[in-house]
């Protein structure tokens, strides 16, 4: 009983504690939202990402730690267009939490700010793990990041109007950094123009488009469903006729498809961070496109 | 049979799991979806009643040969943006017992709030109970192609019931839910009463992470029904001898029952990845308490035999999957009842089939299950049922598919 009565008064203290901060709890669906709402938040945010890059955002569970952050969370911040479908939705009902519904300041999802490639305007089973709304994956294209950044800003601001002057501050910081990075980032990348790539899974369209790399097929047979035996030998005598220079996959994904390959190829296969932490260089956004770049140069050569 | 294989071919184009990356059915402010099961079982001839287990007086059993198993029709939708609505309607074969044909249940039906705000949430009309891990969870959530020994001894066919639930989540950082339900039908485990209220549980539940690869969920409950009457149906669908002879003879329950229970639930997976491999432990345990009077009633309701009850019945399960491979699942899982219970006149208990005839009751289960993609699932089960004294080897084949989305499962 003495234990027991520890514990609550433990949960008590943690909660009384919990209400005593001032500043606002971000829970961010993927670690690229949670990195962008710590620059423009600084110290006044408490950010918790829901999943890791070594995560595949599609097919995480809504845990019970995950339905315990929704409840305490300000504000929500996703990619949205059903890439959290499989357990978003579970968080956001089970949360008993109102700040974070649909609807509201506290809700925010980056794909609607954007413009998304591939909307289909019908989907069924027999195409995979398809999205009507369009690829989600907008994080690897850093002129997304900006734009969210701008209506990720406003967001904030209404959420918590205290320090909106202090989040357009660092904002202001972040997009200049941010404006800078990206020439060098494309300066370094020309190199890669018009490279003839595949890639695991079609979740690079965006950073495909924005350096001008080319995509000639995809691991996966359709979206979601995994490279079969049958589908890599056909890849490799396809890639036969038309080749490829580097096999790309992220950090979650299995190698072992895109290894297979790239020996049978004999060209290089590149883990590429999907997002922050992917990789052990890939720390902040900064450093996440830094080694994006450097890991498809290296592949280059 | 013809009919049946046509039902099962039917079917198997429909039924099970998630939405995962599901799209829409339908544009409107509201989805359905439809889970077919088709299920080929081989069994040894035995009743499935458990001796000394009041019974809910309406078993689906597992009966021999192809047959269409458990079909849903689940619909789900907005009311407001506060609440939504779920209703989940079975469609069955009867058991031959039953007189087979097509029987049609209403499961769950309910609104229900979401994100009403500081962490409250209300649940109202008819709804699986949140007391236990697997009381909330429908049948094509199970890991195995029937539900646990215990499920069926302590709540029949499914913990459903109509009332209403409140539930609290804290504001901790660590998962802390609290909630109660007030239960206003007859159904069993509870019975006829005098007021409205026929049963109320209340129940806790602590959940979180150990590291990037660790989850866990424990909870408590309890569920108790007062001065309840329960008639004819407790006696379990047993032939014995004393039942034979004095088959006019039905029983009835009245006094007071209660369950406890206690669960745990560990998830494993590396990285906090599930996709590649993952690894599921749960087990639960339940123990009911009953207190009252059994009489034997005559056709005309005469009183022909009574004893007085005091049942003690507990049961456990443990179960663990692993998905040791993309798309690839083996499970094993150990069911155990105990039943002691006593009254004034044994062998009144006896022809009420709530004495346990000395034996403990069993089962051992082994499954394979291979789901090609997220909303179709083919299961291989074994089970050596002992629920009985007779052995009862049990193969099972189950095949699941859910067209339409009805969203993800819960943890």
């Amino acid at each position: 009983m003495k234990n027991i009565l520890s514990i609550l008064a433990g949960l008590l203290l943690s909660t009384v504690t919990t209400l005593a901060q001032a500043d606002i709890n971000i829970l961010a669906c993927e670690p690229e939202w949670g990195a962008l709402a710590q620059e423009i938040g600084g110290n006044k945010v408490k950010v918790h990402n829901a999943t890791t890059a070594l995560q595949d955002p599609h097919h995480i569970e809504a845990r019970p730690s995950l339905i315990a952050k929704a409840r305490n969370a300000d504000m929500l911040i996703c990619t949205g267009a059903e890439l959290e479908i499989g357990w978003l939705p579970l968080l956001l009902k089970k949360s008993g939490n109102a700040a974070i519904q649909k609807g509201q300041a506290g809700h925010f999802m980056a794909t609607d700010y954007v413009q998304l490639k591939n909307k289909l305007a019908k989907v069924d089973r027999s195409m995979g793990d398809v999205h009507a709304g369009g690829n989600p994956h907008i994080q690897t294209d850093p002129r997304n990041i900006l734009q969210v950044s701008d209506a990720l800003l406003q967001k904030m601001m209404q959420v918590d109007a205290a320090q909106a002057a202090h989040y357009q501050q660092n904002h202001q910081a972040f997009k200049q950094r941010w404006q800078q990075a990206m020439q060098t980032w494309q300066q370094k990348a020309q190199a890669l123009k018009n490279t003839p790539i595949v890639v695991h899974h079609d979740s690079w369209v965006y950073l495909t488009q924005w350096l001008g790399l080319k995509q000639i097929a995809t691991l996966e047979p359709k979206p979601g469903i995994p490279p079969s035996g049958k589908h890599l030998s056909t890849l490799l005598q396809q890639l036969k006729q038309t080749p490829a220079e580097m096999i790309i996959y992220s950090s979650y994904q299995n190698p072992r498809s895109a290894n297979w390959l790239a020996q049978k190829a004999g060209i290089p296969a590149v883990e590429m961070p999907a997002t922050v932490g992917g990789t052990a260089n890939s720390k902040n956004l900064f450093s996440l496109f830094d080694d994006m770049i450097s890991r498809l140069l290296a592949a280059k050569r | 049979m013809n009919k049946k294989l046509l039902v099962v071919a039917i079917s198997s184009s429909l039924l099970t799991s998630v939405a995962y990356a599901e799209t829409k059915t339908n544009e409107g402010n509201w989805k359905s979806s439809i889970i077919m099961e088709g299920l080929y079982v081989d069994r040894n001839e035995g009743e499935l009643s458990i001796h000394g287990m009041p019974s809910g007086g309406h078993n689906h059993g597992l009966q021999d040969g192809l047959q269409a198993g458990h079909n849903e029709v689940v619909i789900t939708g907005n009311i407001t943006d506060k609440f939504g609505a779920r209703i989940t309607t079975a469609i069955t074969e009867k058991a031959e017992e039953e007189g087979n044909g097509i029987e049609v249940e209403l499961e769950e039906a309910f609104i229900e709030s979401q994100g009403l705000g500081q962490g409250f949430d209300i649940k109202a009309g008819r709804f699986y109970t949140d007391l236990g891990y697997l009381s909330s969870k429908h049948n094509h959530e199970w890991d195995f192609a029937d539900q646990p020994l215990v499920y069926e001894a302590m709540f029949g066919v499914h913990p459903t019931g109509d009332g209403v639930q409140f539930a609290y989540l804290a504001p901790t950082d660590t998962f802390l839910k609290i909630g109660t339900e007030l239960f206003f039908d007859e159904k069993f485990p509870s019975g006829k009463v005098n007021n409205s209220l026929s049963a109320a549980t209340v129940y806790a539940k602590i959940g979180g992470d150990i590291g990037t690869d660790h989850s866990w969920l424990a909870g408590i409950g309890r569920w108790q029904a007062n001065n309840i009457r329960r008639d004819g149906e407790m006696h379990s669908h047993g032939h014995d001898e004393h039942h034979d002879e004095e088959a006019g003879e039905t029983p009835q329950f009245s006094g007071d029952s209660s369950i406890n229970t206690i669960s745990a639930v560990y998830k494993w997976a590396p990285n906090g990845n599930p996709k590649q491999r993952n690894f599921k432990l749960y087990a639960e345990y339940f123990q009911r308490d009953e207190d009252g009077v059994v009489n034997m009633l005559e056709p005309d309701g005469a009183i022909a035999e009574t004893s007085s009850y005091n049942g003690d019945q507990s049961g456990w399960y443990a179960q663990a999957v692993y998905q040791f491979h993309p798309h690839w699942r083996v499970g094993v899982r150990h069911d155990r009842l105990k039943i002691n219970n006593t009254g004034s006149d044994e062998e009144v208990l006896e022809e009420a089939g709530l004495h346990s005839e000395g034996h403990t009751p069993k089962r051992d289960s082994l499954m394979l299950d291979y789901s090609p993609r997220e909303y179709s699932r083919l299961r291989l089960q074994y089970n050596r049922d002992e629920r009985t004294e007779t052995p009862d080897d049990q193969v099972i084949l189950q095949y699941v598919h859910s067209f339409g989305s009805h969203g993800a499962h819960a943890f």
